[in-house]
């Protein structure tokens, strides 16, 4: 169970203030979607959930607790672009995750450790439909299998929320209607939290149970940085959420894989 | 007709044309030479090839009368065991340094500004202070190659670090990496090319350095050779030398490149 909770939320640059008094609280297993006009702050209170930026006023709790002041495992990320690490192979990309974990010296696992690591890796690769590439650089893969990559690579460590910052921004329009039908799967499976920020109204009606629109209440004329954006809609969705009893896996996963390997 | 900028020469016509002045360097070279040797036979500034020739091989397949050494040989080897001993210790040292600096906000705010302080000292101004410091030994040759180029390689690969995109920390972070991971995984791996990249970079610096140093302190070595000779203007021995320095020079750079181009296949080529 993952809560979001977020009180009085202020955030500002010196006197440009970018958020002022947000307030929300997100329930556990939502597909949050994001939109707001570009310097709306959406990407700013993205930031702050990864940990890269700080409130400047009031409180940003995930399960009561007050945020880290830097990203950590709970909260996955993909980015438009640059989340691939370009000297990995696409399954050494995949393993990453599960190799930091389990090896804090080296970041590397060997032996039979290695080739459950891998087993698990190679079945998610299947799931996004990359096991052909397995063995190819991130540079040669076009750029909906890069974000297939990059979505993977975030959901293989389980983290309790995943942010998707305009992640199908840069896509062909084919490819993004594939894209959502991965997120959505992934996102039943995994049963985590979802904060996608994205440009595209109709994507966020489509994928999100619950849409936010970014938005200020307040203009000065005189000076346009007085007021900051806040939560102006928050509008419940149906979206695509499968009840947890028949949520069946494309790939059941055998148990023993759940075990810290 | 194309525009000049559009067209372009086939490859066997591009192999021409880079050996087009390497030719011509040497037809006029051959031009002077036989016209200076026909009026003076002892002229001594552009010997012909076979004098050179002659020269070189006494140089490196015959004894030397004094010392029983084959002098090319010796000569080479000296030069090449500084010049490596300082690019391994130099490359050592820049790759820990430029990574800390590169990926540590702590160490960039103690040591950037040092460091580039440090680069700016002209690394021949200092070599008087390490003939007093260290003496005359190899220590001293080698110390300069270092001081000389150390901080361009820090610098280069702290720049380099930090043009990595901030997106591929912040994921790494996101996967679980420590600090510690995030070096050896992440950051580490990609700056491999980029110090072979640096080192070829600084390659033309360090055998400045070490001709300097053995023009001025040394029993052998190219640089010293060449000094040693040009008092009696022989240059039968100089021309060859310097060749030879310079085809060195650019084997080392083939060999980075190859290395390279082979063991970071997916860094794309010289990018």
């Amino acid at each position: 169970m993952t809560q979001v909770t977020v009180k009085r939320l202020w955030k500002n640059y010196g006197a440009q203030v970018v958020l002022e008094n947000v307030n929300l609280h997100i329930g556990d297993h939502e597909f949050v979607t994001i939109v707001g006009a570009s310097g709306c702050g959406k990407t700013t209170f993205l930031k702050m959930l990864l940990g890269i930026e700080t409130p400047s006023k009031g409180d940003f709790l995930i399960d009561g607790e007050p945020l880290p002041a830097e990203p950590g495992p709970d909260r996955g990320i993909v980015f438009q672009r640059y989340s691939l690490f370009p000297h990995l192979r696409v399954i050494d990309n995949l393993l990453l995750g599960l190799e930091l974990r389990g090896a804090p010296l080296a970041g590397r696992l060997f032996g039979a450790r290695r080739r459950r690591a891998r087993a698990r890796a190679d079945e998610l690769l299947e799931a996004v439909g990359l096991h052909g590439s397995a063995d190819k650089y991130p540079r040669q893969l076009s750029g909906g299998m890069q974000q297939r990559l990059s979505i993977a690579q975030s959901v293989i460590c389980e983290p309790k929320i995943l942010l998707l910052d305009e992640p199908f921004g840069a896509l062909d329009p084919g490819i993004t209607a594939d894209m959502h039908t991965l997120i959505l799967q992934l996102w039943n499976l995994h049963k985590m939290t979802i904060f996608m920020v994205t440009h595209d109204l109709q994507e966020s009606f489509e994928l999100g149970t619950r849409l936010l629109v970014f938005d200020k209440v307040r203009h000065d004329p005189q000076s346009p940085e007085a007021f900051g954006a806040t939560i102006t809609y928050n509008i419940p969705l149906k979206g695509h959420r499968t009840p947890a009893s028949n949520a069946v896996p494309s790939q059941p996963r055998s148990p023993e894989e759940h075990s810290p390997s | 007709m194309r525009r000049l900028i559009n067209q372009h020469p086939s490859r066997g016509g591009a192999v021409l044309l880079a050996a087009l002045p390497f030719v011509l360097i040497l037809f006029v070279y051959l031009y002077y030479s036989h016209a200076r040797l026909l009026e003076n036979p002892g002229d001594k500034l552009l010997p012909s090839p076979a004098t050179i020739g002659a020269t070189l091989h006494q140089y490196a397949f015959e004894e030397d009368e004094r010392t029983g050494d084959y002098l090319f040989w010796v000569d080479t080897w000296a030069s090449l065991e500084r010049l490596g001993v300082a690019l391994a210790i130099s490359a050592s040292l820049g790759l820990v340094l430029g990574l800390a600096i590169g990926v540590l906000p702590y160490v960039r705010a103690t040591l950037a500004p040092f460091v580039a302080a440090l680069s700016l000292i002209p690394p021949l101004a200092v070599l008087p202070i390490l003939f007093i410091a260290v003496g005359l030994g190899e220590l001293a040759k080698i110390t300069l190659i270092i001081i000389g180029v150390t901080p361009i390689i820090v610098r280069d690969l702290a720049l380099r670090t930090g043009e990595l995109p901030a997106e591929q920390i912040i994921k790494a972070q996101t996967l679980g990496a420590s600090s510690w991971q995030v070096v050896v995984r992440v950051v580490l791996p990609q700056l491999w090319p980029r110090l072979i990249d640096a080192l070829r970079l600084t390659l033309g610096a360090a055998w400045l350095f070490l001709i300097a140093a053995e023009a001025i302190a040394a029993t052998e070595g190219l640089g010293y050779r060449i000094f040693l000779v040009r008092r009696y203007l022989a240059m039968d021995v100089i021309l060859p030398y310097v060749a030879w320095i310079t085809l060195l020079a650019f084997a080392m750079d083939w060999i980075l490149r190859i290395v390279r181009a082979k063991a970071f296949a997916w860094a794309a080529p010289d990018a």
